[in-house]
């Protein structure tokens, strides 16, 4: 599904990432794991498309595409979605219209119908139960007097109405209280098929004890130093990052 | 420079040339002396302080000519402006038209007509005149010459129906001079609400020179929708004076999005204490447009509370101004304000000037006000991409919503909607 291959990229002249290689498969869960400035969330921002990180050699396949010779747009259309670290306000755009804004454009990409409101209102009532979210949240305006808890539950919401292929959840849990953390987890699980793959990038291993991943990989200095199974993360856990830097 | 002058005089005699309104009684002497003291007028120089960042040199290049001969409309031509379940009064270029109208006769309470029918009433003469500055703005004396006919809306009671008072200016063969006119006297606890609109047909050239005057008596309450969607290549001249009595309220969201060039003054004083105001206002320019947005809020008199959000968007090579004064008098203890002025600019070309301005002349008060300019947030356009919007689509949603926070307190549903339309019209046919 995703292939990455000795991927290199900056933000504003500074090279972050330094060659970096992975794959994902349908029905996988991936972790990447690392400390602040290794670089694991430049790597999910160059992969969504933002327009601040620029890639500067290797490549990047995801479905047969050339991940970057598309737009970000493009990309979403493809079946990628990224869950934002730190999710932007948007006043004056509901929730429930931007949900189906994207929904139907993806809609209309796959050659499928689009959803009239009240069509639309009967499937994003249904996804909502996933995060447990109250239905008064999608007359709000997007993420606007959220708490960090409830910005993280409506990335997932997002995630479930749009049924991406391959979801990238950029650190989904910082900022989570433990409630919190469990409803995002459970969210992301039911959503989990063997058609689709997700790509958690992490800090901690807290999130791993509700996602178990197949792989976790560990990002220093911009590139993945180690590959492991679940038993990494609490290897990591127990030992701290040091002793792969050290290797490294 | 001479012959910009001369553009300018020539342009200003052109409508000093206007047609002689036959009026009777009280009226007649009122209009003579209008006249007269435009006579000494002129347009407004950037010499003027309210005048100085806006450029009227377009409005100069046409001769306006007084209507004559007015255009039978109908209803089919301005279906799309109707609001269902309204009391609607139509003007056509300026005189009254009975056949499109829908007055209030069957509610009680309500007087809403055409004011020459009512000239007769001495409410009308009370109040007609006597709260728009016609002595010292050219415009305003101009109007008060030459306005053909205007609405009389007289409120009692509460009214439930939207009070719509609709301005339709036409294609004419030659570009023509228009002065609508409004008139609203709210009496003691009376309630309305009045959507006072502008709207050209079929691409003609005008010049709509409109003065309306609100009068709320006390605890009298007004939403007041102001719609400037004028023909991209007509001029708007509008001026709006109100007068707040003793704990009244009044609300007003004044919308400009039409016109080659546009301009609105709105000046509302408190007379009597504990008026509340709430002003809102939005401007929506591109290619060359320029709308000028100039607001006095004056509190006179104790315990005036005045909340202002004003909203500019400049796209293309347009440029909006908005000049918001709030003066606070000696006397007017206790009084509240706050003001603020939010700008978006879409494009490296477009101008937006803001200039909100304090004059405070006791302690005890509390005003805040202030200002932003800013562009399309990045990062909410990269959220949007990345869930499947094009760029284009994205920019449209972001740049409407900014505008929808104005338009969205208005209590008529079916009128956020067509104006939704054409704000997206409007930022759409930019994007061409």
């Amino acid at each position: 599904m995703l292939e990455v291959r000795n991927l290199r990229a900056e933000v504003g002249g500074v090279e972050i990432l330094k060659g970096v290689d992975l794959t994902v498969r349908t029905g996988e869960v991936h972790a990447i794991m690392g400390v602040n400035g290794s670089g694991k969330s430049t790597f999910s921002k160059v992969l969504a498309g933002h327009p601040d990180y620029h890639v500067t050699g290797g490549s990047a396949t995801f479905e047969g595409k050339d991940l970057f010779s598309l737009e970000p747009e493009e990309r979403a259309r493809a079946g990628l979605f990224l869950a934002f670290q730190y999710p932007v306000e948007i006043p004056g755009v509901s929730n429930s219209s931007l949900l189906r804004l994207a929904y139907n454009t993806l809609q209309t990409g796959r050659g499928q119908e689009e959803l009239d409101p009240l069509e639309f209102e009967d499937l994003v009532h249904q996804k909502i139960k996933v995060v447990e979210m109250d239905p008064s949240f999608l007359g709000r305006s997007v993420n606007e007097g959220f708490s960090g808890g409830e910005k993280k539950r409506n990335e997932i919401l997002q995630m479930a109405v749009l049924e991406p292929k391959l979801a990238i959840l950029d650190e989904t849990d910082s900022g989570l209280d433990i409630d919190a953390l469990r409803i995002v987890a459970n969210g992301v699980n039911s959503l989990l098929t063997p058609n689709n793959a997700v790509v958690m990038v992490t800090h901690y291993q807290r999130l791993l004890n509700y996602i178990v991943p197949d792989y976790v990989h560990v990002m220093d200095g911009g590139r993945i130093v180690r590959t492991g199974g679940k038993e990494l993360a609490l290897e990591l856990e127990a030992r701290g990052y040091d002793w792969l830097r050290a290797v490294a | 420079m001479a012959q910009k002058q001369g553009k300018r005089d020539q342009c200003f005699e052109q409508l000093l040339l206007g047609k002689t309104v036959e009026s009777v009684g009280w009226l007649k002497p009122l209009r003579a002396e209008a006249l007269n003291l435009a006579r000494a007028m002129n347009f407004p120089s950037n010499r003027n302080d309210d005048w100085r960042f806006t450029d009227l040199s377009a409005l100069y290049l046409h001769d306006f000519h007084p209507v004559v001969s007015f255009a039978k409309l109908t209803k089919a031509e301005i279906k799309e402006y109707v609001i269902s379940g309204a009391i609607r009064l139509v003007f056509v270029d300026g005189s009254y038209c009975a056949e499109l109208s829908d007055p209030a006769n069957t509610h009680e309470g309500v007087t809403v007509a055409s004011l020459l029918e009512r000239l007769g009433d001495p409410l009308v003469e009370g109040h007609f005149g006597k709260h728009a500055p016609y002595k010292q703005d050219a415009f305003v004396a101009l109007n008060t010459n030459f306005f053909e006919d205007g609405a009389w809306v007289h409120v009692a009671k509460e009214v439930a129906a939207p009070i719509h008072l609709l301005h339709v200016s036409t294609r004419r063969e030659v570009a023509s001079a228009i002065y609508p006119r409004n008139m609203v006297v709210m009496e003691p606890t009376s309630r309305a609400m009045v959507v006072e609109e502008y709207v050209g047909l079929d691409d003609g050239i005008y010049f709509s020179n409109a003065v309306t005057e609100v009068v709320l008596k006390e605890q009298a309450r007004l939403q007041h929708v102001r719609v400037q969607r004028e023909e991209k290549n007509a001029f708007h001249i509008g001026h709006c004076s109100v007068e707040a009595g003793k704990d009244s309220a009044y609300a007003a969201t004044s919308l400009a999005f039409g016109a080659r060039v546009s301009r609105h003054t709105l000046h509302v004083t408190q007379q009597g204490e504990g008026a509340e105001m709430q002003l809102d206002g939005l401007a929506l320019v591109a290619g060359r447009q320029i709308a000028d947005t100039h607001t006095v809020v004056n509190h006179a008199v104790p315990r005036g509370k005045s909340c202002q959000l004003h909203k500019c968007i400049a796209d293309g090579s347009a440029h909006a101004v908005f000049s918001g004064k709030v003066i606070v008098q000696e006397g007017a203890v206790g009084t509240d304000s706050t003001q603020s002025s939010r700008n978006l600019l879409l494009s490296d070309k477009a101008h937006i000037d803001t200039q909100p301005q304090l004059e405070i002349f006791n302690d005890d008060v509390s005003c805040k006000h202030g200002a932003t300019i800013g562009q399309i947030d990045e990062d909410a356009l990269f959220f949007l991409k990345s869930r499947g919007l094009t760029e284009e689509r994205a920019r449209n949603l972001l740049t409407h919503a900014f505008a929808a926070e104005i338009i969205v307190k208005i209590p008529v549903s079916s009128l956020v909607e067509t104006l939704g339309k054409t704000i997206l019209e409007r930022i759409n046919e930019v994007r061409k």
